[in-house]
């Protein structure tokens, strides 16, 4: 409750917090913001014409169409639905394995440590993204397969964040009396470790949310990501790019292909990343004393 | 200090190794059939008098692992990396096309990234809670969450489809038609440092005028994530006992923040550079796609797309090359900033 409190007495957390409700309010409310075209296949973005023309915002479409006659508004509303299952899957899933290896890895040391530390670095050193389109060349396309592939290589970090906050943790008196008391190793990292070396992935996970939904829209951009048709906000914009330099004289012809979608990305990662800065000032009480 | 470089340079093999298994195994989860679709672009069946079947077999698609990979490795040592359908050309030379193109958005990216990031992470340190730090710290946060893609765009729109200053792609058609038809020598396959070569300034220009946007549009991220560390290592390091004496002692304030803190401030920066570099080389993917630059980034990209492996492997083949040297100047780097740490 106090971070809470804290939370929100940060105007930027304050803001975070704002941002990211809105957005859980779109994500929850899309059947009736933006009624789906097909109920059993919501995700598929409206048509409302084949035309490869754009068409400006009017009665029908209030934020125009992309080339293809794509709804953007139904596209915005239904990809929030894809940006927080992409983010809450993928940090869900991938912070607790990286939890428990980085956890484990502390708390077991020596050999074990050294085994899933290397693997870790492994992982580390080559850059994220291109793992990950390997990855989806290797699984095939879909938003699932990118969801998979984030996992794959995203609980890195988490490992190191949790390995560091159980070294200094498992040294504490309180573990000491634990042990002396005859509690078992299970028990001791379960129930005295975890909880108080967890705060940390707290706050990456937080961040995190933002940069994989940020991961997952650059590759559906670059063509590797969602189907086509698929309501997702980096596709969206990718459906821009041809009607991006507008018409001879008129360069912002078709300023909504990519404004729309790119404000929707923008604020939805920013929201996380305000809340994710807040609750690290707020968690740690090194970076209180510096700011 | 040369033993450990020695010894450095000698389990590298043993790395690449181990890098080169890993990756090949990840091609080798697909099936003998969707690799041949490698091999034959249209697929069209009915036109081929010869069955899927004799095709895996005839290039060893169904052999053991072991074999396939000592083929590849053959291959690989032999400077053969195999043909790129998605590139029409073997990988090795498209990587030999495509790679200088990519380090020189790298170049200029990484100096916008840690040129940008020392100087306005010491400002904001220095001017600490005054305005410059809290624009700054607003900034930061906003050019995180930005995506590359976005605010490529952004920037392709404003300066190339309104004001008409930079467009994209790697060079202009008279350029192109230069460095590609005339007897101009390409040393390096970086159009800047070639024009510099053949002394044809021109083509510097237009090099540099195609490469500015990609170059922004890539650092930007980065550069919020670079000053944001600067800066808190350079507020910690500033309050510390030897920078009071520093003070004490009458020194200039330029010579104490230079000299006395910056060069400690360095050192979690040196820390952080590796994986900098590492996500650098993921940037590139994105933005050569917004800017239609043809570097290694896109090449990646059209060959993922294509399900064009031998393009694949020889890609991640090159850039874990690379990571494994960038970590390698890195530790060495380390011990010149931090006389504290030494080398086994």
């Amino acid at each position: 409750m106090d971070t809470l409190q804290r939370l929100v007495r940060n105007p930027l957390g304050l803001t975070g917090l704002i941002l990211i409700l809105f957005w859980v309010g779109v994500a929850v409310f899309a059947p009736f913001i933006s009624p789906p075209g097909n109920v059993h296949d919501p995700y598929k973005v409206i048509r409302l014409s084949y035309s490869s023309l754009p068409s400006p915002p009017e009665e029908k479409a209030p934020l125009g169409t992309t080339g293809g006659g794509y709804d953007i508004f139904y596209g915005i509303v239904w990809g929030s639905r894809t940006a927080f299952r992409v983010g809450l899957i993928v940090v869900t899933v991938t912070s607790i394995i990286g939890t428990l290896l980085g956890g484990v890895a502390a708390y077991a040391g020596g050999a074990i440590d050294n085994i899933v530390m290397r693997i870790t670095d492994l992982f580390m050193s080559f850059p994220f993204m291109i793992a990950v389109i390997i990855m989806s060349v290797v699984l095939g396309k879909g938003l699932d397969k990118v969801i998979l592939a984030l996992i794959i290589f995203g609980w890195r970090r988490y490992a190191r964040v949790m390995r560091s906050a159980v070294l200094v943790v498992r040294r504490r008196d309180y573990i000491n009396a634990a042990v002396s008391i005859g509690a078992g190793k299970v028990r001791i990292f379960l129930r005295h470790i975890l909880p108080n070396a967890i705060f940390p992935v707290f706050v990456l996970a937080a961040l995190d949310i933002g940069v994989m939904v940020l991961i997952a829209a650059s590759l559906s951009f670059v063509g590797v990501g969602a189907e086509p048709g698929y309501a997702d906000w980096g596709q969206m914009i990718s459906f821009s790019r041809d009607w991006l330099l507008g018409i001879v004289g008129s360069p912002f012809q078709y300023w909504y292909t990519y404004v729309y979608p790119s404000i929707a990305i923008l604020t939805f990662v920013l929201g996380w990343n305000l809340l994710g800065d807040a609750l690290r000032d707020i968690l740690d009480p090194r970076m209180r004393k510096i700011q | 200090m040369f033993h450990y470089i020695l010894k450095r340079f000698l389990t590298l093999p043993l790395i690449l190794f181990i890098l080169s298994l890993l990756i090949f195994s990840l091609v080798m989860f697909l099936s003998p059939y969707e690799r041949l679709a490698v091999y034959i672009p249209n697929m069209d069946v009915t036109s081929m008098s010869i069955s899927f079947d004799d095709l895996v077999e005839r290039y060893e698609l169904d052999a053991p692992f072991y074999v396939q990979y000592a083929k590849w490795l053959k291959g690989i040592l032999r400077g053969n990396l195999g043909w790129s359908p998605s590139a029409r050309m073997p990988v090795s030379r498209a990587l030999r096309r495509y790679f200088p193109a990519t380090i020189e958005l790298m170049l200029l990216g990484g100096l916008i990234i840690f040129g940008g990031g020392l100087f306005l992470g010491t400002y904001t340190a220095v001017h600490h809670d005054r305005l410059p730090d809290q624009v700054a710290r607003v900034g930061t946060i906003v050019g995180v969450s930005l995506p590359g893609f976005v605010f490529g765009l952004a920037l392709l729109v404003i300066f190339y489809a309104w004001l008409d200053w930079f467009p994209p792609g790697r060079l202009s058609m008279w350029a192109e038609d230069v460095v590609y038809l005339s007897d101009f020598r390409q040393y390096t396959g970086m159009h800047t440092i070639d024009g510099l070569l053949n002394g044809r300034l021109d083509i510097v220009a237009d090099a540099l005028r195609h490469l500015l946007l990609p170059a922004i549009a890539y650092g930007i991220g980065m550069l919020s994530v670079m000053l944001r560390m600067v800066r808190s290592s350079m507020l910690e390091t500033l309050q510390q006992d030897y920078v009071t004496t520093a003070r004490a002692k009458g020194l200039l304030e330029k010579v104490v923040v230079k000299k006395h803190a910056r060069r400690n401030a360095l050192l979690p920066v040196v820390t952080l550079a590796g994986s900098i570099i590492a996500r650098m080389i993921g940037g590139t993917v994105v933005v050569e796609t917004v800017f239609n630059f043809r570097g290694m980034g896109q090449f990646m990209v059209t060959a993922a797309r294509g399900l064009d492996f031998p393009a694949i492997l020889g890609v991640s083949l090159l850039i874990g090359l690379i990571i494994i040297l960038t970590n390698l100047v890195i530790d060495i780097m380390y011990t010149f900033l931090d006389p504290t740490v030494t080398l086994e």
